[in-house]
């Protein structure tokens, strides 16, 4: 059928994507670039504060949240104009952060200080600060709420934070340099990626135990430089995205049986991704080459790439 | 400051020594050592070394293991003891002994480091002072790791990128200093190692001091056949700072002046590099250099192997460490690991001049049938070392 009408499956991309609209944090460039993903070129590049990393949007999608490490606050975007409405009192390097589904908690990791900040977004009051490892990094909330988790980079920990009370209640060992969490859309699974160690953890949030923890593989490439980064799942359960770093590829994995399907080339030390709102393309920022890469979920197909400024490190797509 | 750190090292070194079981605390103690002579004299004004370098760094990763020790339930101190007298050395390491100290951080030359390690054999101690090949090539002390960059694996790091850069003919130019014959050997190994040309070869046995005339002396100084690159061999920086902008040929100037090879620089921050440059920027004030990342590493590669073993054992912990089963993560890109016949850390070199970070060896293209970075340095089979095979 897809080969039958390649056209047609091609115009489909293209219309889901029509209005969507991709927003990239270029780190060494202090600046954001907008992408408009029918035409598939930058369209803006905005000014922001120093070093920007880590970005997300409200459940609304009005809201960009920035987090300009260096400038040590999250800047909030009006995404209606693109001007900057706030800042947030977010502690010191704040690098990733989460938003909780109330669209009022925000979690931020402040690498610089082994702490984990929560702020509520709407009062600018600081709710709660927990002590977590050192170099706090990934930063993720589960979609039923109830968990934030937090990763360390030199303690080698995933941190569990009761967002009821916002005390940490456990802490999972991995391996070195855990990056980013993951959960999965039924709140059930949690990944978790070790850039250092080279594996994805998978673990179960009930019972907060490793299920699994996978390795790759890739012809031609030392496993040394295999350093898995971001991941992404898409809502349906079917694919796992792993972004590993200087391999220069994201390994797809199949999110129910674990078994790595492909590896896709992309630029250089790839970061990030985010998918667009129909999940049929999915985004990479690849720091180093400068560019972002587009990839067509159905057929797993890198289909383009786009440069962007220097150091892309966050994306997010708004509808 | 000084004092109260002291303070803090002496009460520590008087808590035990405990092998644990997980459920219970694990206290663990290490105490850091360092041979402070009196520094000699420098012809040229150059920028001062640190005095405190080493220590700085041991203290960051201190607090680096307890953060992550709280909730592991172990807890970590730190002593520290420095003198001028290698005898008063080893008796401030014999006392810490006593008081049931295991592990060891050095910032000393060969010789002491050496006897050290020799009067307490029970104990595991990290080299973070001495580039000396011989300790990894023939002395095979059983009981040291080595945290510092070999002088090997540093000119071997220079030497793949002047390969690569097709500078194959050098004029080398070595000081008197013991130090600078051992780098100058190290040179000489790599040259031949990688294929490059030694055309010429100078001694520094000048006594003057080159502040106003070098513009003068040095041009005449590397007159000499035809030559790609000038490499100099001067660790202390009597002479070689005033060899740039100053050579016969417009050439480049490399080794211990010009473009370097290092184990840590300011110009490094990629791989997460500027948190860790940041967070130890916050606690001592001033950059971290080499030493201080080779005290840091060897600190907080003993909380990496206490974290696997669930225990303190230095016996455990060397026979860990040279298994390869333990990845270290030294913000250098790269899972860093100890090599298992030398004790050496291997690592990536990073080339620098003074503001910028010029390159990092392994170069692309220096293959290795086990690990890249065996390509810097004395691999296993140019060794007479093999440590794993030996107990402690």
């Amino acid at each position: 059928m897809r080969r039958l009408l390649p056209l047609s499956a091609l115009m489909l991309i293209c219309h889901s994507s029509l209005a969507a609209t991709a927003y990239v944090s270029n780190e060494k460039d202090n600046t954001i670039s907008v992408i408009d993903l029918a035409t598939q070129t930058v369209t803006e590049t905005l000014e922001v504060g120093m070093r920007p990393r880590g970005l997300l949007l409200s459940h609304d999608n009005k809201l960009l949240y920035i987090c300009a490490s260096d400038s040590d606050r999250v800047q909030v975007m009006d995404l209606s104009n693109h001007s900057i409405i706030k800042e947030l009192a977010s502690g010191d390097d704040p690098e990733q952060f989460a938003l909780h589904p109330n669209n009022k908690w925000l979690y931020i990791s402040n690498e610089d200080d082994a702490l984990v900040t929560v702020v509520d977004v709407e009062s600018n009051v600081v709710m709660a600060q927990i002590d977590v490892g050192v170099e706090p990094e990934g930063m993720a909330v589960s979609p039923d709420g109830k968990w934030a988790v937090n990763t360390s980079e030199t303690t080698n920990m995933l941190h569990w934070i009761d967002t009821a009370s916002n005390e940490l209640v456990h802490n999972t060992l991995v391996d070195q340099r855990p990056r980013h969490v993951e959960f999965s859309k039924d709140s059930k699974r949690l990944w978790a990626s070790a850039e250092i160690g080279g594996t994805v953890t998978i673990i179960d949030v009930d019972q907060r135990e490793i299920l699994k923890t996978m390795t790759f593989e890739i012809k031609g490439i030392h496993p040394d430089k295999i350093q898995p980064v971001g991941i992404k799942l898409t809502d349906d359960g079917r694919y796992a995205f792993v972004a590993l770093g200087p391999a220069n590829h994201i390994a797809v994995v199949d999110a129910k049986t674990w078994e790595i399907l492909d590896y896709l080339l992309v630029g250089r030390r790839v970061w990030h991704m985010a998918f667009t709102p129909d999940q049929k393309t999915l985004i990479s920022t690849n720091g180093v080459s400068g560019d972002v890469s587009l990839i067509d979920i159905d057929s797993l197909k890198v289909t383009k790439s786009i440069k962007v400024g220097r150091y892309p490190w966050g994306v997010v797509v708004t509808p | 400051m000084r004092i109260l750190l002291f303070l803090i090292g002496l009460s520590c070194a008087s808590v035990s020594y405990a092998v644990t079981a997980s459920t219970a605390n694990l206290d663990i103690a290490i105490a850091y050592l360092a041979y402070q002579p009196a520094p000699r004299p420098l012809l040229s004004n150059v920028i001062p070394e640190p005095t405190d370098a080493g220590l700085r760094g041991a203290e960051l990763a201190l607090v680096d293991n307890n953060s992550t020790g709280r909730f592991l339930k172990q807890s970590y101190s730190l002593s520290s003891h420095s003198s001028d007298n290698a005898e008063t050395l080893l008796a401030m390491a014999q006392q810490q002994h006593a008081a049931g100290v295991r592990l060891f951080v050095v910032n000393a030359p060969q010789a002491i480091l050496q006897q050290l390690a020799n009067h307490l054999p029970d104990s595991l101690w990290f080299n973070a002072g001495s580039a000396d090949d011989e300790l990894r090539q023939s002395a095979c002390l059983t009981n040291v790791l080595h945290t510092l960059p070999s002088n090997a694996m540093l000119t071997d790091a220079l030497a793949q990128f002047m390969a690569l850069r097709q500078w194959q003919k050098w004029l080398l130019i070595v000081g008197q200093a013991p130090e600078d014959i051992a780098y100058a050997n190290a040179l000489r190994r790599s040259a031949k190692r990688f294929g490059l040309k030694i055309v010429a070869e100078k001694t520094w046995d000048f006594s003057s001091d080159q502040r106003r005339s070098a513009s003068a002396e040095m041009p005449l100084f590397t007159q000499s056949k035809e030559y790609d690159v000038v490499v100099v061999a001067d660790k202390a920086g009597d002479f070689g700072e005033y060899l740039p902008y100053n050579t016969w040929l417009a050439r480049p100037v490399i080794g211990t002046q010009g473009l370097t090879p290092v184990g840590w620089h300011k110009t490094i921050e990629t791989y997460g590099a500027a948190q860790l440059q940041k967070r130890f920027e916050k606690h001592a004030g001033r950059w971290m250099n080499s030493v201080d990342f080779a005290a840091w590493i060897a600190v907080r590669s003993i909380a990496s192997a206490v974290t696997k073993l669930n225990n303190a054992d230095p016996t455990a912990i060397r026979e860990l460490a040279l298994s390869e089963q333990l990845p270290i993560d030294g913000f250098k890109g790269r899972k860093l690991s100890f090599r298992p016949w030398s004790g050496q850390l291997r690592q990536p070199i990073a080339l620098v001049h003074p503001r910028a970070l010029v390159s990092t060896s392994p170069q692309e293209g220096y293959l290795h049938p086990h690990n890249e970075m065996d390509s810097l340095g004395f691999d296993q089979a140019e060794t007479t070392c093999h440590l794993s095979d030996k107990a402690l």
